[in-house]
């Protein structure tokens, strides 16, 4: 009788001990960074009435603004996202193919391109930004400098896991009919990451045309040189403009990064 | 019969492929003239980049206390604009699911999300900065409206393709709103909730250390400041830091999504 009366728990005590430990370093993290922010109690009550007051000379966005500079800026954005990521590609391919351990068989190379990805991903596009302006001074060159090397490692490290992942059927097959090693990865390789290959570009694109908008706040061209002087010049119905360009190119971007991904796998 | 006359080919052509790569140059020579890159200009940048970097070695540490507080800045940003996107996301996810909410509701909050994710966290930032001032509460603002809507949109996928049945076999005994989704629905994507948690927790941390470019609070404002400065060796002691910051992050957020697995 009594073995029925047992009652059934779902943790084991210390998994339990576990998931109290765990909610209270959160509960811990939580009150030790509250305490330790400096937030102005007077701008935090003040918060709700000012951000009404900037929408409302926001409100109505001035459409006559667009053209030309804004256009002009917004073509600028979308070629340094384009040309960044082609360019980001001339690096990360290479460095994939080094840092994939069934391609490239020296293991002093795989840890080295390894160190190049994670260098490229740990720092920011806008920091990469502020190093290009400090090289080829303010201007899309910087920014789009600062857009490949950003990607190099993101694109990178996705291309060495696809890699990682193919089957080694084709590549032996080919190496048995006698074919040189750039063969091999033209037929033998390509084909199975292709796929891959196209999903990545796509997606780095779509992240790479926000990225450049926002470039230009430290001064490597774009759209965001645009929006840093109409901010600093308070005209905020130009502000509001800027903004819905910025809107609509991101969301036409996805658009069309959605479809050509449909299509092309 | 022979096939002589054909020629056989173990591989067609792809004219597609072929023709996209011919794009895609030509493509990449119009670019570089419209931003007026030139050789010439690369090679001055060479020049430049090897004096930029002789200037940035030795990496320059004696205010280590300016840094240290800017960090532990960032990292309180960072905290506290992951619980409360956390928070705010997990209402916004149930409204969003459309296998749930009714499809009015789920239309809206679909908007108001994208809404959300479409703008970039720095645009976000300035927008902040001049409505509420200077300082880490911007940033927190804007950090938190990017968690909201990246959590959001990856709860709202996750419960659109959670099982119906467990949902209906709590229905059926008559539990009320709550009940079902406490029993039916949480426990089916938990798991999936913590694991977008901690990424967006890792992201919150890498951007919360550059929000401080646009005032926001943050190493990020440091970082700015010794750019304009043209101070070198301190710009490469906090780009040292902040790597290291993250490079721990990495390494104990993989640690602990093993563990979870």
């Amino acid at each position: 009788m009594n073995a029925l009366m047992r009652e059934w728990q779902r943790f084991t005590p210390a998994e339990r001990i576990g998931r109290w430990a765990a909610y209270f370093i959160i509960v811990l993290a939580l009150i030790w960074a509250l305490r330790g922010i400096e937030i102005i109690p007077e701008f935090l009550a003040d918060a709700p009435e000012q951000m009404l007051d900037l929408l409302a000379r926001m409100w109505p966005p001035h459409l006559g603004h667009y053209h030309p500079a804004v256009h002009e800026a917004l073509v600028e954005t979308l070629h340094i996202a384009s040309l960044g990521t082609l360019f980001s590609f001339i690096f990360a391919v290479p460095l994939a193919l080094m840092a994939a351990r069934n391609i490239c068989p020296y293991a002093w190379l795989n840890t080295l391109a390894q160190l190049a990805l994670v260098t490229s991903r740990s720092v920011n596009s806008l920091v990469w930004a502020l190093i290009f302006v400090a090289i080829f001074g303010p201007g899309a060159a910087a920014g789009t400098f600062a857009i490949a090397f950003r990607s190099i490692g993101f694109v990178g490290k996705l291309l060495a896991e696809a890699l990682e992942e193919i089957s080694p059927g084709p590549q032996e097959a080919l190496r048995a009919t006698g074919a040189p090693d750039s063969h091999v990865i033209l037929k033998g390789v390509w084909p199975q990451i292709s796929p891959a290959f196209w999903g990545v570009a796509l997606f780095r694109w779509d992240i790479n045309i926000r990225e450049s908008a926002v470039l230009g706040l430290v001064g490597a061209g774009g759209i965001g040189v645009v929006l840093d002087d109409a901010i600093n010049f308070f005209q905020w119905d130009r502000v509001a403009t800027i903004l819905l360009a910025i809107l609509g190119i991101v969301i036409l971007a996805e658009i069309l990064v959605t479809k050509l991904r449909a299509r092309l796998i | 019969m022979t096939v002589s006359g054909l020629r056989l080919r173990a591989f067609p052509p792809n004219w597609g492929a072929r023709t996209a790569f011919v794009a895609l140059a030509v493509y990449a020579a119009y670019a570089f003239a419209q931003l007026d890159i030139t050789a010439g200009r690369l090679a001055v940048g060479m020049g430049e980049a090897g004096r930029f970097l002789g200037r940035m070695w030795p990496p320059n540490f004696t205010r280590w206390e300016l840094l240290l507080e800017g960090l532990l800045e960032s990292l309180q940003i960072a905290v506290i604009a992951s619980a409360l996107g956390i928070l705010l996301a997990l209402p916004l996810g149930l409204m969003a699911a459309r296998n749930l909410a009714p499809w009015p509701l789920a239309l809206v909050t679909r908007g108001f999300i994208a809404f959300c994710r479409s703008l970039h966290y720095v645009i976000v930032a300035i927008l902040f900065v001049k409505a509420i001032g200077f300082g880490a509460l911007a940033g927190v603002a804007a950090l938190t409206i990017a968690s909201m809507g990246f959590i959001a949109k990856l709860f709202a996928e996750a419960i659109e393709e959670i099982s119906m049945k467990q949902v209906e076999a709590i229905r059926a005994t008559g539990a009320g709103l709550g009940a079902v989704l406490i029993y039916g629905v949480l426990p089916q994507v938990a798991s999936r909730f913590v694991g977008f948690s901690l990424y967006q927790l890792d992201s919150n941390l890498r951007n919360s250390t550059l929000v401080g470019i646009v005032g926001a609070g943050g190493i990020g404002g440091t970082l700015f400041a010794a750019f304009k400065r043209f101070d070198y060796d301190f710009v490469a002691a906090i780009l040292l830091a902040i790597i290291a910051l993250i490079f721990v992050a990495e390494v104990i957020s993989s640690r602990i999504r093993a563990l979870l697995r």
